[in-house]
């Protein structure tokens, strides 16, 4: 009979994301048909018992098997990419598949000016359109507005802050969002200052937001998740990014949060990662790493750790 | 076409000495200044600075912002920048006037030059004034009109030619849906002229034009006009025939009872080297005079010197 400890190690083997590869060849691989058949019976949740006397894989399983499997391919080729091109296929996923709104707030405001621009060069070269106008085209929910608008931006990256224009522009924030329904005027200046003004600028004004109100300029947008983001991505990104990597590593997590993983790691492994690490150590009191051996297997687990390893402990 | 006329081996060492002599003593050589610079091309003028700056150790343009006054110092000052710049300081100075921003500068710039141009554009804005025109751009602006041209200038437009008929054809009657409800600064209307590719909005306006009998900006007038109408159609009018337009252009700043040189020199100045030629010969056509009569007619002095020379003139 398959030893207990064998049906365990091979559901895990199944479970979290990404696959172990080894615990899959030297555990199924030796099994013979009797010790495959009792671990079907002893795993009710890959497998149903079917009315005609057989247990049969659950359909859904076999749909999540394949993404498990996909999973080191996928961040592999998306590694060995031209970040251009990369931000461009993942612009186009997020705003057909899904759609996924807050990828492409991401890209917007977590890429230099210059990134930004690459990936919508890329994009015109993939897809023949700018992304302006099939988000504009696309997208018809309020949030439209500002995707385009951080879509298009092209920010001054220079170290010159106007910190009198940042003061009255957190206070005008502060004005606009203790109200208790935006209307368009109102909405119109959070979307022209968050997507127009430097990243510097941006951050000092997120430094006197706090100053005049006491609280923090995310934490005080309620309900309006897009905003919110923005607003995270663009003052403090390497919290968004640990918040993501956070929700991708839970057991419960949706097929959308564990892709995060590989696009998170993937794309900031070269960029902010070692920030990301400390901001998530901190956060979550455990290292990135420790968290990713946990939850992730086999070949995929091994990818990322040494993803992360390259910007040192 | 160009019309400057360059001659065939300029030293870029001899025009820096004879700007030079040109400065030196009582006043200004302006003849000098004019026949040297009004007869370089852009990389020529580019060279001469260089070598000015080494001979002498200063820069040409601030020489020349101190030696030179009135419209013909803007128009030299703005002659020898180099084109992005150049760009950069026609935008700034369009925002920043009051009571309201000159709108056709900023449709112009954005509109006309390719995508590449553009962009080179907004980096030197931002190397120069250390803010992004975006920013500046939305800061003087509100309402629709923002909304339009912060959209414009934002946008990184598609450069290939493919058109989508089934596309041009919808969102024909898209516009025409707006326009019948008088519903102009429609979001969709907007969203049509500052993010589709020109070569698509070119096929839309054909399709419109096919449709419902006239070209759109004939049917983009409202009671009362509205800065926003008027940019839209500028805009259109940029896309559809741009040396047209500019013909329009010189031919209100000249007409206007006291002539607007802001405009004149312009137009004069970013197209001496693209296509005056072609605007000129649009501008005979139309006022049955010559455009070097015209401007000979209402400019005078060095500054009508220099607008000449631009023009093509041969001493």
């Amino acid at each position: 009979m398959a030893a207990s400890d064998d049906v365990e190690s091979l559901a895990r083997a199944f479970s979290g994301v990404g696959v172990d590869e080894q615990a899959l060849i030297s555990v199924l691989g030796k099994w013979h048909p009797e010790q495959r058949q009792h671990f079907r019976k002893a795993t009710r949740d890959f497998f149903v018992e079917d009315e005609r006397q057989f247990e049969r894989w659950n359909d859904r399983h076999i749909l999540q098997l394949r993404h498990e499997f996909l999973r080191l391919k996928d961040a592999i080729v998306a590694w060995t990419m031209h970040p251009w091109e990369r931000d461009a296929r993942l612009l186009k996923e997020a705003l057909y598949k899904g759609p996924q709104y807050n990828v492409l707030i991401e890209i917007a405001c977590t890429r230099s000016s210059e990134e930004l621009l690459g990936a919508r060069r890329a994009y015109h070269s993939l897809f023949h359109h700018s992304i302006e106008e099939d988000v504009a085209f696309h997208v018809h929910t309020p949030e439209k507005e500002l995707l385009v608008a951080v879509l298009s931006s092209y920010r001054y990256e220079g170290p010159k802050v106007d910190e009198e224009t940042a003061k009255l522009e957190a206070k005008t924030l502060s004005d606009v969002i203790g109200k208790k329904g935006l209307n368009k005027e109102d909405e119109d200046v959070v979307i022209r200052i968050l997507s127009t003004r430097s990243k510097l600028h941006l951050k000092a004004i997120y430094k006197h937001y706090k100053a005049i109100t006491g609280n923090y300029l995310d934490e005080d947008i309620e309900g309006d998740s897009r905003l919110k983001e923005t607003v995270q991505c663009l003052c403090t990104p390497e919290k968004y990014f640990s918040q993501v990597l956070d929700a991708s590593l839970r057991y419960n997590a949706d097929e959308i949060s564990k892709e995060a993983l590989s696009r998170v790691i993937v794309t900031r492994a070269d960029a902010d990662m070692k920030q990301i690490k400390e901001e998530y150590h901190g956060k979550y009191g455990v290292s990135l790493g420790k968290k990713i051996e946990e939850v992730a297997n086999g070949n995929y687990r091994d990818f990322l750790l040494t993803l992360i390893a390259r910007s040192g402990e | 076409m160009s019309t400057i006329c360059f001659p065939e081996h300029p030293s870029p060492v001899a025009d820096a000495e004879a700007l030079r002599k040109a400065f030196q003593g009582w006043g200004t050589d302006e003849k000098a200044v004019i026949s040297i610079l009004g007869r370089r091309n852009a990389t020529q003028r580019k060279l001469i600075r260089q070598a000015y700056e080494d001979l002498y150790q200063e820069d040409l343009v601030k020489r020349l912002e101190s030696e030179l006054s009135g419209d013909f110092e803007r128009a030299v000052y703005r002659w020898i920048l180099d084109p992005e710049d150049r760009d950069a300081v026609l935008l700034h100075v369009a925002i920043k006037k009051t009571p309201v921003p000159d709108y056709r500068v900023i449709i112009e710039i954005s509109c006309i030059h390719s995508p590449e141009e553009f962009l080179a554009t907004k980096r030197a804005y931002q190397a120069r004034y250390k803010r992004s025109l975006e920013e500046d751009l939305a800061q003087h602006t509100s309402g629709d009109i923002r909304k339009f041209l912060v959209g414009l200038v934002g946008i990184y437009r598609y450069r290939g030619e493919e058109i989508t008929t089934k596309l041009a054809n919808s969102e024909a009657d898209i516009l025409h849906k707006a326009i019948t409800e008088k519903a102009f600064s429609h979001d969709e209307v907007v969203r049509i002229i500052s993010t589709r590719s020109k070569a698509q909005i070119l096929a839309t306006l054909n399709h419109y034009k096919d449709d419902h009998g006239a070209s759109i900006t004939k049917h983009l007038r409202g009671d009362p006009c509205s800065d926003y109408l008027s940019a839209l159609r500028t805009a259109i009018r940029c896309f559809t025939d741009h040396e047209k337009y500019y013909e329009k252009v010189i031919r209100q700043a000249l007409n206007r009872p006291s002539t607007d040189e802001e405009s004149l020199t312009r137009v004069v100045v970013t197209r001496a080297e693209k296509d005056l030629k072609e605007i000129k010969q649009l501008y005979q056509k139309r006022n049955n005079i010559s455009l070097d009569h015209a401007v000979a007619k209402e400019t005078s002095g060095d500054y009508n010197a220099f607008l000449l020379t631009l023009l093509g003139k041969q001493d």
